[in-house]
């Protein structure tokens, strides 16, 4: 560990990270906050509203739509990508030219732009010209996302395992590397078997990593716009539409600044509200 | 409890080992008794570590053979050896508690509940790790931990061989003398056959019966800590026993007598001399070269008051070598003399030494 | 059963690369093939798409602005986390950890709020439709990541190399220039990589903040569906042509991918 020694004058080295930050934060911020207790009809002319436009957002019906569609959507898939991210990183060659070439392709997803992955799953999930599309459809299953909510969901779901597990994947794989090798040794002379080097072992030592890596992904898929958007537009009609499909549909297309910047607010809070009881749940354990 | 037995044990981590590759172990043959307490020394990168994966089944020697009372399990896996290793750091399973940590490897082994119970009991009385039982292991401090890993092998009945890689090394210093005399007592009280791997002489020297020194992938010496301290086979051991180590100086062999830059220090019996081209040095240990106002002058380059003794460093001819004064000696400041022990003086040529013993 | 583990890494992979094969193969066909018939691969190979990417105007163009923004904000988020996170690393001062911890709140924060205060605030400060803009704008983000990554790593840095360079007559810029940012090199590498790859895959303020003269090829790319109805093989070769600069950067970081991430700071 280093001992900090206490200088004043380090404000001078931490200020331009601070300009560039709070102009991005604080000044957006500010507006968004005077737009959410005030109302306009135009013209730069505004009205005192309080509370009204956030109780108006918590009350409406859209929002809890969003909201639950939202909740669902991160639910199933944190289920799905984090033990499938754990399985697949315990299965991976540690060392060699295996290893590189794994992680290369594996990391290949995470860095397309995500409105490519959009399209590049529009195009593969097509019904008649996309791979998947025809493919599912050819075993007599009736698959069209763009009409059929399910097919609509399962399809965002799928893109959305493909995009991500791999960060999953990258970060319990560097985990599970940096345990010695003497654990596994010893394990093997106390007759251990997989399951249990697995359990004691391999999973508490990982702990740290995995708990960054199901923050990420909850905060990430929490925030999700741009795929499910290109993919299918927050159809049919809304049922992909979750939470920031519907903020900006409400602030950039309707252009109503007062319900807008109530429901970012609220969207904000409830973000950072669910990662820090995320955060202490998961180390308080590390404490016990 | 087993007597292991290493043949012709040759290793190199090059994957194809020809002639020129490096070999991290050559050549070891060595016998452990059934029962006994052993130490591998060397310094790092000799070859102990290596040695010990091979015995526990972590590694494949490239050559040899390893035996256990007479079986060849060169090919078998660790876990078929029935041994136990504790390693340079703890090693525990952190979610569990130290009761169902010691209880483990039994359990696995598909024992009766009331006897696990009764043997971990047993173990955490030898180790004093009662009062912790019911504690998670990740709560204990380090040497607690080590206890832990140590008491995992204590369980079961059936170990032929316990193994120790530099057990100490996360082990504060005030605590490693404690873990170290409760290793000793351990072993007395349970007569397995153990080995301990260390680079530091203290450990081995308080633990094991026999000390096998290594140095670059040999065994230069295998004996009692005094057989090293009193006949180092090479110079190497001598170095690296004592505190200091032994010195080693230059020397001629003239009509039978070893001189060291035209003293006579005699021997007690006549020596053939070796060929003209090799190198020839005697060494002395500090501890057996008395002030003696009899003896050759020296002058004192600098003298270390370590309490109990004094180290003095003195130079004669420009060779330098180190002197052991106990405390009820007083050094003089001037007109120093010394002599060496004749008995305690040996002759190395080429590291190796000369004038072994005859068996009389 | 070990035997077979080779097949879970193996069978992922190839799922993976499924869909951007897809990707490819359509974007070697023709607009007929595509609608007419369905192939694995083109019956009637065509470098068409591509031609006509590299040679419009309006198509390379996007790839370029994306490009320096991306770069313009590596750069900047780079070079501005780097002495702030020294002074976290080194230094004890008035509010360090509240700031830090706000710092770490900008990564929460979800785009979507940002988009309309952004697109006000900088069509207020001129920078609209600039490349200045949407790189300052991913500064967001990217630098309190930029400021954690590297603060892990300077805290590897023992304190003896600051101390030691001061006694032998260092300035601080010249001590932090010539000696301490080499020895956390990698950590500048792991940093400059997650800075690049957030920059280059975000999208909605990137679109939200430009126009015509700093569009990104995400945005032609949107035109292009919805105006010239479905021209897939030209979207095709668009977006195939956005994954080159990613594997790129991959391959180029691929020594480091395990031990960036084994930080634990993403």
């Amino acid at each position: 560990m280093i001992t900090r020694v206490p200088n004043q004058k380090a404000w001078f080295m931490v200020l331009p990270v601070i300009l560039l930050v709070a102009f991005n934060a604080v000044i957006p911020l500010m507006t968004v906050v005077n737009y959410s207790v005030q109302e306009t009809f135009g013209n730069n002319v505004f009205f005192w509203e309080g509370f009204r436009w956030y109780e108006e957002v918590l009350r409406s019906e859209r929002f809890h739509a969003s909201m639950t569609r939202q909740i669902v959507f991160t639910s199933i898939v944190l289920l799905i990508e984090i033990p499938l991210g754990i399985a697949i990183a315990l299965t991976m060659p540690r060392k060699g030219l295996g290893a590189t070439l794994c992680l290369v392709l594996m990391s290949l997803p995470l860095l397309i732009p995500w409105n490519v992955v959009g399209a590049m799953w529009n195009i593969f999930a097509l019904p008649e010209i996309g791979f998947l599309g025809h493919v599912v459809n050819s075993m007599g299953i009736d698959y069209n996302f763009t009409q059929q909510p399910i097919s609509a969901w399962v399809t965002v779901i799928a893109m959305d395992v493909w995009h991500w597990t791999s960060l999953v994947v990258l970060l319990s794989y560097a985990g599970l590397t940096a345990i010695p090798e003497a654990f596994y040794h010893a394990a093997q002379i106390d007759t251990a078997t997989k399951w249990q080097i697995f359990r004691y072992i391999q999973l508490p030592k990982i702990k740290h990593v995995l708990t960054i890596a199901i923050l990420l992904r909850f905060m990430d898929s929490f925030m999700i716009y741009t795929e499910p958007f290109v993919l299918t537009g927050g159809g049919p009609g809304n049922s992909t539409t979750f939470l920031s499909t519907d903020l900006v549909k409400i602030a950039l297309g309707q252009f109503d600044l007062g319900p807008a910047a109530a429901m970012s607010l609220i969207y904000f809070l409830i973000v950072l509200l669910l990662c820090w009881v995320f955060y202490t749940l998961m180390m308080r354990n590390e404490d016990q | 409890m087993a007597e292991v037995r290493l043949q012709q044990i040759r290793h190199s981590y090059n994957v194809d080992a020809g002639e020129e590759t490096e070999y991290a172990l050559e050549k070891i043959d060595q016998v452990w008794e059934d029962g006994g307490a052993y130490a591998l020394l060397g310094p790092s990168g000799c070859g102990k570590s290596t040695l010990l994966n091979i015995v526990s089944g972590l590694l494949q020697p490239t050559e040899g053979k390893v035996l256990f009372n007479n079986n060849d399990v060169t090919s078998t896996t660790p876990d078929q050896r029935n041994i136990a290793q504790i390693f340079q750091f703890p090693v525990v399973y952190d979610t569990m508690t130290v009761h169902d940590n010691l209880a483990f490897p039994l359990r696995n082994r598909k024992m009766g509940n009331a006897e696990i119970k009764e043997r971990v009991k047993t173990v955490a009385e030898m180790l004093d790790l009662t009062a912790s039982l019911n504690q998670r292991a990740s709560g204990l401090t380090a040497d607690g931990k080590q206890k832990i890993s140590l008491g995992r092998g204590l369980v079961r009945s059936d170990v032929n061989i316990m193994m120790f890689d530099e057990p100490l090394t996360v082990i504060d210093p005030h605590l490693k003398w404690q873990l170290r005399t409760k290793l000793k007592q351990l072993h007395r009280q349970v007569g397995f056959t153990m080995v301990y791997v260390t680079h530091d002489q203290t450990e081995a020297l308080t633990f094991a019966d026999k000390v096998a020194v290594m140095f670059e992938g040999e065994v230069v010496q295998f004996g009692t800590p005094e057989e090293l301290f009193l006949s180092p086979n090479h110079t190497f051991v001598g170095h690296f026993i004592g505190s200091p180590g032994m010195n080693f100086l230059p020397c001629e062999l003239d009509e039978g007598f070893l001189v060291f830059s035209g003293n006579r220090i005699k021997k007690s019996a006549p020596i053939t001399q070796p060929e003209t081209t090799k190198k020839i040095e005697l060494g002395v240990r500090p501890e057996f070269i008395k002030i003696d106002s009899n003896g050759f002058p020296v002058n004192i380059i600098r003298i270390d008051d370590i309490g109990r003794y004094r180290i003095v460093k003195v130079e004669h001819s420009g060779y330098f070598f180190n002197v052991y004064v106990p405390e009820e000696f007083e050094v003089p400041t001037e007109n120093l003399r010394v002599s060496f022990d004749p008995q305690n003086t040996h002759i190395y040529c080429d590291g190796w030494l000369y004038d072994k013993k005859e068996p009389s | 059963m070990k035997r077979f583990a080779w097949m879970v890494p193996t069978l992922y992979i190839i799922l993976l690369m499924l869909p951007i094969y897809w990707l490819v193969n359509m974007s070697f066909k023709t607009t007929n093939e595509i609608l007419g018939t369905f192939t694995l691969w083109p019956q009637n190979f065509t470098f068409d798409n591509y031609i006509k990417i590299f040679t419009d105007r309006t198509w390379y163009q996007g790839y370029i602005n994306s490009l320096s923004y991306v770069f313009m904000n590596t750069a900047i988020s780079v070079t501005a986390a780097l002495p702030a996170a020294y002074a976290f690393s080194r230094y004890k001062f008035l509010g360090d950890k509240h700031l830090f911890f706000w710092l770490l709140t900008n990564r929460m924060a979800p785009p979507a709020v940002f988009a309309l205060p952004f697109f006000q605030l900088y069509s207020a400060s001129g920078l609209f439709d600039t490349h200045l803009a949407v790189a300052l704008a991913h500064c967001l983000f990217n630098i309190p990541l930029a400021v954690w990554i590297l603060e892990g790593f300077m805290s590897g840095v023992p304190r003896e190399l600051d101390e030691t360079a001061y006694v032998d007559g260092y300035s601080f810029w010249r001590f932090f220039i010539k000696i301490f940012l080499p020895s956390i090199a990698a950590g500048i590498g792991v940093a400059a990589f997650f800075c690049f790859m957030f920059s280059w895959v975000e999208l909605l303020l990137a679109k939200t903040l430009t126009s015509v003269e700093a569009k990104p090829i995400a945005a032609t790319m949107t035109r292009t569906a919805s105006t010239a109805g479905y021209e897939l093989g030209l979207l095709s070769a668009a977006g195939t042509l956005t994954i080159i600069p990613g594997a790129f950067v991959i391959y180029f970081v691929r020594n480091y991918i395990a031990k960036g991430f084994a930080l634990g700071r993403v």
